[in-house]
């Protein structure tokens, strides 16, 4: 049995990565867009963990949690609009907004 | 000298009652307001009559003028005006609020206390069942003040102020029934038209303190009889006829006597109390005041007199046929006023004021009589639907029989003393230059008794002509009515004896009272090389003429000659009973009745409420022609100023949408278009491409770093 080194964290690290981004470029649900945000979002909090874990002090544990917070912050304002998006569209879709186009 | 000293506070008495009732009257009971408004009159009365106890005390028969000065009042502090008399010197221009007794002063202090005591007490009963009976004693309190104000003044500014404050209470109950709108247009007459004769009272005065340096009475009177000033001085001259048209407005005198006839819309004591009795003999009163300055002003005093004199006649000749019983005496009352100019204008000051004495009383119960008449006949005026009312009002009919006794001067009622010594000095005066004036005097007198006798008759003999409802309604009156009434009567009867002429044998005490005040005339005059001529009159009177016994039994017949005319007309007068001027001379009689249309004249000619054709002349007029002139040449040549300005503009706007806005700024947002059409391309607004492209950079950076 191999023991489980900092390599393999970044291999699901790298792996939850991928899933967010595939995720935020391929959905067109603006909800399902910012879950997969969260999933970029801790794949980080996993790197910093793992390098963390690694170097044997804390840092990256505690710059995780400050994440984490962040990304709650993020989801609060992300939801904010967007039900106030859908209050006027009708729609989370992200194909239909397209206001930033002139 | 206690009261004399504080003479100030006289005045103050009746403003007392007017403030109380203006601030609470609406909530007290009849009987309190009559125990402030008739109290404050009686107070004011024995303070008058105790005040000139003291002045008489005080002067010993020299008619010294006692003055009391309390402070300045207007004054400009001191900057100052050059006068013209003093050779430009400079003279600080102050008016005080002072205070002056003399003997003019203190007979019409007497006569407007008493009389308006009696007439307050005449208005508990007239007034009783009228809405707004605070008001109306809060109005006449406050006319009392003013006029006490007017009387007492020492100098022309403050006498201004109660010149203008009698004509606002004036106004005020003129316009007391104010929801009736003839009420209240002939209250704005009475205003507007005196507002014509103020303006002649201001400048006169101004007139008088620009050359003689001084707005007070004892200072002109002193200059002007100083012998500094030539007779017919053109300045003097000019002053004494403005003060003049003053003296017309304020006492009904041609041609501003228009407003006096309309004045009788107020209730009756007012008619009785101000526009007989005390305010419109305000104007004599000035008159007489200035009479330093008219002596010294001889066409002044010409006009004074003739205007006098054809005012006398000619509202006698209106009174002749009116059927208002109100505005017969109104027309009588402007009439008398006639009479005491006239007097003035030849120089009987004296006898002059002496009328407004007497008149003072018997047009005063003449008016509460008439208005005892309209009570008793249910509001009823016209006289045309009286008759026969002797018996059912006992009082009215023999007091009003005194007064028409007094005005139509049988002897030995008032009104023959004061009317006699008018006529006789217009006789004498000037060596008989004013006799034509005495004719006019004498035909207006005839006719004065017949106007008066024809409205006794129509109302108290003749035939009853009232309808039956209201003949049944007639009723006698309260003692506060008749009590007046008597009193009155007593008055009109005995005043006259005040002044016994001595060619009777009486002592003529009244004249020798107010001969102070006119006294230095003499003087003046002789100093001036014109020996006495003015003052003439004064020295007949010392001894007797035949020709003055002639002349009293000629208006003695006069006076007889007019009450037998309406006796014929009118004794048996019914239903449809004729008038003896519109069957002699219909023409003239529907003249007379229309009042000689000079309402009419004015409306063409003054006011403009009447168009001639299509001409609108007047005030309306003038109005009319500022804008035309303002529509037409204003106006249009704004508007072409506007259309210059419009060109201009619509130029400056082509070239701010064309070159400006067009050239400068839409030329260069054209020229960027096309590189904006490039930079478009780059921006989808899509969210996932951008993040598509991000990633795609991100891969790049990783590829190049990893195989660098």
């Amino acid at each position: 049995m191999v023991p489980i080194s900092t390599l393999h964290y970044l291999i699901v690290a790298a792996a939850l990565f991928v899933l967010g981004v595939v995720g935020v470029l391929t959905r067109r649900n603006l909800v399902v867009i910012l879950m997969s945000i969260e999933l970029i979002l801790n794949a980080v909090n996993l790197n910093l963990v793992a390098f963390s874990r690694m170097w044997g002090n804390l840092h990256g544990q505690v710059f995780s949690i400050f994440i984490t917070a962040d990304a709650a912050a993020e989801a609060a304002a992300g939801l904010g609009i967007l039900i106030a998006f859908f209050r006027n569209k009708e729609t989370v879709n992200v194909d239909e907004i397209d206001l930033l186009k002139w | 000298m206690l009261f004399l000293n504080h003479v100030y506070l006289l005045p103050i008495v009746p403003a007392v009652g007017a403030a109380v009732m203006f601030f609470f009257g609406r909530r007290l009971r009849k009987i309190a307001i009559d125990t402030v408004c008739i109290g404050v009159i009686v107070v004011a009365f024995l303070f008058a009559c105790v005040t000139v106890a003291e002045y008489s005390s005080f002067a010993h028969g020299t008619g010294q003028a006692f003055e009391k000065i309390v402070y300045t009042w207007l004054g400009s502090g001191d900057a100052q005006l050059a006068s013209a008399m003093n050779g430009g010197a400079h003279q600080t221009f102050n008016a005080d609020a002072g205070f002056l007794l003399d003997p003019l002063s203190c007979v019409w202090l007497l006569f407007v206390t008493g009389v308006g005591l009696l007439i307050h007490i005449y208005s508990t009963g007239y007034m009783a069942h009228e809405g707004g009976y605070y008001r109306f004693f809060g109005y006449m309190n406050l006319f009392m003040f003013f006029m006490l104000t007017l009387i007492l003044a020492n100098n022309y500014m403050m006498m201004f102020v109660g010149w203008e404050g009698v004509g606002l209470s004036s106004y005020l109950l003129i316009g007391f029934y104010f929801h009736r709108h003839s009420a209240s247009s002939a209250a704005n007459k009475a205003f507007i038209v005196n507002r014509i004769g103020d303006v002649g009272f201001v400048l006169g005065a101004l007139t008088l303190f620009y050359y003689l340096g001084s707005f007070r009475f004892t200072d002109i009177n002193a200059l002007a009889r100083s012998g500094r000033f030539s007779i017919g001085d053109p300045v003097l001259s000019a002053a004494a006829l403005l003060l003049f048209v003053g003296a017309c407005g304020k006492s009904a005198q041609l041609p501003l006597y228009v407003w006096l006839p309309d004045a009788m819309e107020g209730p009756t004591p007012v008619s009785a109390l101000i526009h007989a009795a005390t305010m419109v003999t305000a104007g004599v009163y000035m008159v007489a005041r200035s009479n330093a300055i008219f002596v010294l002003a001889p066409g002044a005093m010409k006009t004074v007199a003739i205007v006098g004199a054809l005012t006398a006649i000619f509202a006698a000749s209106m009174a002749l046929v009116q059927n208002d019983i109100k505005r017969v005496l109104a027309y009588s009352t402007i009439s008398q006023l006639g009479y005491m100019f006239l007097a003035l204008g030849v120089g009987a000051f004296a006898a002059g004021v002496f009328h407004v004495f007497t008149h003072a009383f018997f047009k005063a119960l003449l008016f509460l009589g008439s208005g005892s008449i309209i009570q008793a006949m249910s509001g009823e005026q016209d006289m045309r639907n009286m008759g026969g009312l002797k018996d059912k009002i006992p009082t009215t009919h023999w007091t009003m029989f005194v007064g028409t006794l007094a005005i139509a001067g049988i002897f030995p009622f008032a009104g023959f003393f004061s009317k006699d010594a008018i006529l006789w000095q217009t006789w004498t005066s000037e060596g008989g230059a004013y006799r034509i004036l005495w004719f006019v005097g004498y035909a207006t007198a005839m006719m004065t008794a017949f106007y008066m006798f024809r409205l006794m008759y129509l109302t108290f003999y003749s035939r009853v002509r009232m309808s039956p409802a209201i003949r049944d309604k007639v009723h006698g009156l309260s003692k506060s009515m008749t009590a007046p009434l008597v009193i009155l009567a007593l008055c009109s009867l005995g005043a006259g004896w005040l002044s016994w002429p001595q060619s009777l044998g009486g002592s003529a005490r009244f004249e020798h009272f107010v001969e102070p005040v006119f006294a230095h005339e003499a003087v003046v005059l002789e100093h001036a090389g014109k020996s006495g001529q003015v003052s003439a009159g004064e020295k007949e009177a010392q001894h007797t003429d035949k020709a003055e016994y002639l002349l009293m039994i000629l208006s003695l017949a006069a006076g007889a000659a007019g009450w037998g005319v309406a006796h014929n007309a009118y004794r048996n007068a019914g239903k449809d009973y004729a008038e003896p001027i519109a069957q002699k001379l219909p023409r003239l009689y529907g003249l007379l009745y229309n009042k000689w249309f000079v309402d009419e004249t004015y409306d063409y000619v003054f006011t403009g409420r009447r168009k001639l054709g299509n001409v609108t002349l007047g005030a309306l007029g003038v109005g009319e022609a500022a804008s035309w002139f303002d529509t037409k040449i204003v106006d249009s040549a704004i508007n072409d100023v506007g259309w210059v300005t419009r060109a201009a503009s619509t130029l400056s706007a082509w070239f701010d949408r064309w070159i400006v806005d067009g050239l400068a700024v839409r030329g260069i947002a054209y020229l960027t278009l096309p590189f904006a059409y490039v930079a478009r391309l780059f921006e989808w607004g899509l969210v996932q491409w951008y993040a598509l492209i991000m990633v795609a950079g991100l891969i790049g950076f990783g590829v190049y770093y990893v195989w660098k």
